[in-house]
């Protein structure tokens, strides 16, 4: 993945060629690469249209105050035409500096940043903690590795239930802090604790993949690597440092950016853990959004696709930053 | 590959703990001391546990007959019983679901492979004008959050009258898996050699020709992790599956659990038995072909 994606960011504006006047050139650019664009026309119109148009679609929608009772729809035999007007850009200045922007768009977005940070640390750090112990020769590497995949072997939907009723009130979790005579507090409940169970459930879920690609990477390591290293007299934690961590260094990049997209804008954990209406503070922005256009009455259509618009300029800021910095870093796979 | 040499001189902290235990013998590499050793297994049977717990419990809770029994665990054992799963599996929908969800679920795969397998070796194997446009839009659009395309989705599909259709939500799940399964399938046919393509065209096949009959025989093990990739992301599709799907007998899997829990009634046993008839098999597909998934998917990124 990282090749391309170096190859995709190296020169930004690159491939357009340079020469004889713009029809020639077409005309040229055509006998020569007809083929290639003829095999990539399917995934061109699905994109188009799966993807272009509903976006286009979408930011128009922010411009209005398009919701359900205003949208076209069809009741019955009668359709009734949209009557959503044009408002410009009030939706955006509404959500960012409004007198409820705070409550609505702040507090999220900051708790946003926040479990996504949590998550990812604890994803890389917990999964490469055990792609070090599984990359040691122990006996039942195998079995224990099948086991530690589990999480991500079962879909998101049937676990989240499971922790669900583990965490109820009076659940096994609870029951079993009680027998040890701990707190036992309310996790569905209380803001902190459903904070603290979402980012629980979602490590629990998220670890098996990071555990899985780090020791695709440890074990593309040169051992000689190790050895020299040895040999130098580097201690453990030396050759960790200066072997282990370089080594892993194209897969981390890798990982640890599709951990951050993943975790931004995971949907299933929370939305499922808490149910369709409860918890508003441990929602995160794309949960948010998706419960002003469908989880309450009248759905909020343009605020909702407002909220996707801002959730979709957020990650590409942060992919083109990320980027940079490891371009900088010389940090991408070449 | 070389798995076995250099195994473990990688576990800073298991390594220290080894330098404090005496030595008695030579140790090979890789290999700790008793302590090491001890401390390895017991860290990783603690995460194996940890990483079971849930999924047993839920099997455990399936085979209690009352749907208040998850909240006194210990009386299942001496009532276990298996009438969650006739009452599932004769008085709910889940046939119906069942067939929902194979739909929505193989209509995605079959149609993300056939759409980016052409990308995919095109990617792989030419460069052309827009080549760096099209990579970062394939990118990118993993990126989507659902949020983004949900509700103008939503709009147009009403308006076309295909809500409560399969064929929207198949639709929705290929602006994700189309693009995806072009990553993955580039990423295959980039271990191919380009001898192969070279004398095919020397031998006078158009690159039409040399794809579907050189290639594209070769890549059927990409294809297929491309296919199941798709399948189980559409398989687990909740958002979109939940506003879309109206009618209960044409819910998915992901949006008939959920139904099992409203804020009136909640019946945790049938719950728990239907996700388990869901889990397993489930389950059971990924363990076989989790090897080549896993290859697949970090293929790029450890290659380097």
């Amino acid at each position: 993945m990282t090749v391309a994606l170096e190859s995709a960011t190296a020169k930004p504006g690159g491939g357009r060629g340079r020469g004889p006047g713009p029809l020639q050139r077409l005309k040229h650019g055509y006998q020569k690469y007809w083929y290639a664009y003829a095999m990539i026309i399917p995934v061109v119109v699905v994109l188009g249209v799966l993807v272009g148009y509903p976006l286009v679609r979408g930011f128009y929608l922010t411009l209005t105050d398009a919701d359900s009772l205003n949208s076209a729809r069809t009741i019955g035999v009668n359709h009734i035409d949209a009557t959503y007007k044009f408002i410009g850009l009030d939706n955006y200045k509404d959500i960012l500096f409004g007198p409820t922007a705070y409550d609505r768009f702040w507090s999220h977005f900051l708790w946003t940043v926040v479990w996504t940070a949590l998550c990812v640390f604890l994803h890389y750090t917990i999964g490469l903690g055990l792609a070090l112990l599984l990359n040691r020769k122990v006996r039942g590497r195998t079995f224990y590795r099948l086991m530690l995949i589990l999480p991500w072997a079962v879909p998101t939907f049937v676990t989240v239930f499971s922790w669900r009723i583990m965490l109820a009130d009076s659940g096994v979790l609870n029951q079993v802090l009680g027998a040890l005579h701990l707190p036992q507090p309310h996790w569905l409940e209380d803001v902190f604790w459903q904070r603290f169970a979402a980012v629980m459930v979602n490590t629990w879920c998220g670890v098996p993949f990071m555990m899985v690609s780090l020791l695709g990477g440890l074990q593309s390591i040169d051992a000689s690597l190790y050895e020299a290293a040895e040999m130098d007299g580097a201690n453990a934690w030396q050759r960790f440092q200066h072997v282990t961590l370089p080594g892993l260094r194209s897969v981390s990049s890798t990982v640890v950016l599709l951990g951050v997209i993943w975790t931004f804008n995971q949907f299933a954990i929370i939305f499922l853990l808490f149910g369709k209406t409860s918890a508003p503070d441990a929602q995160i922005l794309v949960t948010w959004a998706y419960y002003l256009g469908f989880g309450q009455q009248p759905r909020d259509y343009a605020q909702s696709a407002a909220y996707g618009v801002l959730l979709l300029s957020i990650l590409t800021v942060f992919t083109s930053f990320y980027f940079r910095w490891l371009k900088r870093n010389d940090q991408l796979a070449i | 590959m070389s798995t076995t040499t250099l195994d473990t001189a990688a576990s800073p902290a298991a390594s220290a703990t080894a330098a404090g235990a005496p030595r008695r013998r030579v140790r090979r590499r890789g290999e700790g001391g008793p302590l090491a050793r001890t401390v390895t297994h017991g860290l990783l049977v603690l995460a194996s546990l940890i990483a079971a717990a849930p999924v047993a419990w839920l099997i455990y809770l399936s085979l209690g007959p009352d749907k208040t029994d998850y909240l006194h665990p210990g009386a299942i054992a001496e009532k276990m019983t298996f009438s969650n799963y006739t009452f599932v599996l004769q008085h709910t929908n889940f046939f119906k679901w069942l067939q929902s969800t194979m739909i929505v679920a193989l209509g995605t795969a079959l149609v993300g492979v056939a759409f980016a397998a052409t990308t995919g070796y095109a990617v792989s194997r030419m460069r052309f004008p827009g080549y760096r446009s099209l990579m970062w839009m394939l990118l990118l659009t993993q990126a989507f959050p659902i949020a983004v395309l949900v509700v103008p989705m939503y709009e147009i599909f009403s308006e076309l009258g295909l809500i409560d259709t399969y064929g929207a939500l198949i639709l929705v799940n290929c602006s994700t898996a189309v693009p995806y399964c072009a990553w993955l399938m580039k990423g295959y046919f980039d271990t191919i050699p380009v001898e192969i393509d070279e004398a095919g065209r020397v031998d006078g096949l158009s690159p039409f020709g040399t794809f579907l009959r050189l290639i594209l025989p070769l890549a059927r093990p990409g294809l297929a992790v491309a296919g199941f990739y798709s399948f189980i992301t559409a398989f687990g599709e909740v958002a979109f599956a939940s506003v879309f799907m109206l009618d209960d007998e044409k819910y998915t899997f992901a949006v008939g659990l959920q139904s099992f829990v409203s804020e009136h009634d909640a019946q945790w046993n049938y719950m728990a038995a239907t996700a388990v008839l869901i889990a397993v098999p489930v389950a059971a597909f990924f363990y076989l072909v989790q090897k080549n998934l896993v290859t697949g998917l970090t293929a790029g990124g450890t290659k380097g």
